[in-house]
């Protein structure tokens, strides 16, 4: 690679296992502020495994992971949040329940007032949530309806704006557009690229390689919980993305099983 | 009789109920609420009662339907709190019992104050809670199952125990024992505003739990985060809300108010029946989920579960003044909370409606 400014998180050679199987193993990446690192994959590739690693759920047992160059263990969740980097998942993101605004505060709440006059900061929470929301260019029409009246992707909007305004460097995204039709998805890669424009680093983790395409500056492959490659996005099409994602020969010996003799089309 | 409890979905027909309102109209706000429904019925309810009883409206009928209320409403509270939180407490009633019981048989064996008693009750009944609670977040069993045990166990103690202490089925009188009247005052005493009015002293109780709670919900980080552990509480847990500590809280709070209730037992008659209690568990909860708490936790109100408790005051009186069986009672509430819950379900879809 050329010489590239000094990336937020780094693993190299990163492994775990669980008792006797290894779910991971030789994996490295680099992430960048200002840039996103796709991790494709197919099912049980690793991705998952690599998400908790990264996001302080496990530890890693093999290799090094570091942030800002500091070799690092992360113990928890907690300590990851700490070090700037924030999570969404795709399906625990939110309460859907509840409003937008506490939602947006949940566990960092904002408070007013003293001794027992201590109390939530309601009206500052609301704008600031609205605040938040537009910069990220997310225009909602009320803080106060329950989050579960938005749709999927809005959904995730959210909860990228609420890193991006908690101070995250880097974020983490769990298949956001894989529950998504067409125009959801692309919502929420537009929002990704807002976050990347913000100076965030980005990992998106996702088994889509047209979606990765389009907002991806780095693409690591895994296959088996190995390394199947890595390449920068000047080296490599779409194409030969989803080639490579696809499994390469095998994709061109499913055509050829399903469509039988009749390839030409 | 039930006719006008089936009105709460009325108003939804007047408004467009299009995924995307531009702004929050005010009879929107109000029909998110999720009291609304026990308001209205309770609206109906005393219009009913007010219409086929001649003596219902009379101060003296309202100050013992506002006083069965309160007793209902005094636990309805805590319990809607952690119904909220997305757990349930069936150990409640009977707890209440244990309350009374300890308190009582704490001063009766000492011969101390009763306030030593009223005391040793309060660390017992909140160590019952703490027991629950703790419980359920070592094990994750279902809390169902959890205080299904422990509302057996404490059956079982109240009347063992009783037996092997006071050797009856009931506790010995302490209403001569020192410091009575001044704890009958707190827990149980009469209140006369001008000539006619008499408020009882649980009144106050039940109001004064109904504003704390609602403060607590609506007003603290505390409240967000019961709303969060019972709405969700993998997300709650993965933004840092601590899931365990805001459940055992829920317990104990539960627990606080079942010795406020006990207290209360115990000073109106000075002395304690060891087999009452059960099925006053189903009471509370009935009264929180006509309040409009959703079994499944994440939604709920305070309020509502306050006036679900007086919904139950009125009806339980009202059918006293109509001149009734009793008996039917049971039928009424039975009808109220299945009405109830319907439209629950109802808010609930309009709530989630995602797409």
């Amino acid at each position: 690679m050329t010489a590239a400014p000094e990336p937020v998180l780094a693993l190299d050679g990163v492994g775990k296992s669980y008792g006797t199987v290894r779910a991971l193993h030789g994996v490295s990446l680099t992430v960048t502020a200002g840039e996103v690192t796709c991790v494709l994959g197919d099912n049980g590739a690793g991705k998952s495994t690599l998400i908790k690693i990264i996001s302080g759920l496990h530890q890693h047992d093999g290799g090094t992971y570091r942030i800002d160059g500091e070799p690092v263990r992360l113990p928890s969740p907690r300590a990851a949040l700490d070090r700037g980097i924030a999570t969404v998942y795709q399906d625990l993101a939110v309460v859907p329940l509840m409003p937008v605004w506490r939602n947006f505060f949940l566990g960092s709440e904002l408070h007013t007032g003293r001794g027992p006059l201590r109390r939530l900061d309601a009206a500052r929470m609301r704008a600031t949530t609205r605040e938040a929301l537009a910069r990220m260019g997310i225009d909602l029409r009320d803080v106060d309806q329950p989050i579960g009246t938005l749709s999927g992707g809005e959904r995730q909007c959210v909860a990228i704006a609420r890193a991006v305004h908690f101070g995250a460097r880097v974020l983490v995204l769990d298949e956001p557009t894989a529950a998504l039709g067409v125009k959801q998805a692309g919502t929420v890669l537009r929002y990704v690229a807002a976050a990347r424009d913000e100076g965030l680093g980005v990992v998106l983790i996702t088994h889509n390689p047209h979606h990765a395409h389009l907002v991806g500056d780095r693409f690591v492959l895994l296959k088996r919980g190995a390394m199947a490659g890595s390449h920068a996005r000047a080296d490599i099409t779409l194409d030969e993305l989803t080639r490579q994602m696809a499994g390469g020969g095998e994709l061109d010996q499913l055509r050829h099983e399903l469509r039988g003799e009749a390839q030409s089309s | 009789m039930t006719a006008g409890t089936a009105a709460p979905p009325a108003p939804e027909t007047g408004r467009p109920s299009g995924p995307a309102p531009q702004r929050r109209a005010p009879a929107r706000v109000l029909l998110a609420r999720p009291e609304l429904g026990a308001v209205v019925g309770a609206v109906a309810v005393f219009a009913f009662f007010a219409l086929v009883a001649d003596s219902f409206l009379r101060p003296g009928s309202l100050s013992t339907v506002l006083y069965a209320a309160s007793t209902i409403g005094i636990m309805a509270v805590p319990v809607a709190l952690l119904m909220i939180g997305g757990e349930f407490d069936l150990s409640t009633g009977v707890m209440v019992t244990s309350s009374a019981l300890v308190s009582s048989m704490a001063s009766y064996q000492m011969t101390a104050n009763v306030w030593v008693g009223v005391g040793v009750s309060l660390l017992v009944t909140l160590a019952f809670g703490l027991f629950n609670g703790w419980l359920l977040v070592r094990t994750r069993l279902p809390s169902f199952i959890i205080t299904l045990g422990t509302f057996l166990m404490l059956t079982g103690l109240n009347l063992g125990a009783t037996k092997l202490i006071s050797g009856g089925v009931a506790t010995r009188s302490i209403s001569d024992m020192e410091g009575f009247p001044s704890a009958s005052a707190v827990f149980a005493s009469q209140l006369t505003l001008g000539d006619d009015v008499r408020v009882r002293v649980t009144v106050l109780w039940w109001l004064g739990l109904t504003a704390l709670a609602t403060w607590v919900l609506l007003r603290t980080r505390a409240g967000n985060w019961i709303f969060a552990v019972g709405g969700n509480g993998a997300a709650a847990r993965a933004v840092g809300v601590p899931v365990a500590r805001t459940k055992i809280g829920l317990y104990l709070g539960v627990a606080l108010c079942a010795w406020v209730s006990g207290q209360h037992l115990l000073f109106t008659y000075g002395v304690v029946q060891s087999g009452e209690g059960v099925g006053n568990e189903l009471i509370y909860i009935a009264a929180a989920v006509i309040g409009g708490c959703l079994l499944t936790g994440g939604y709920g109100s305070a309020v509502g579960s306050a006036v679900g408790a007086l919904i139950f005051g009125m009806t339980e009186k009202g059918i006293v003044y109509a001149q009734w069986d009793h008996d039917w009672f049971k039928f009424f509430l039975g009808a109220m909370l299945l009405l109830a819950t319907l439209l629950n379900a109802w808010i609930r879809r309009r709530a989630e409606a995602t797409r």
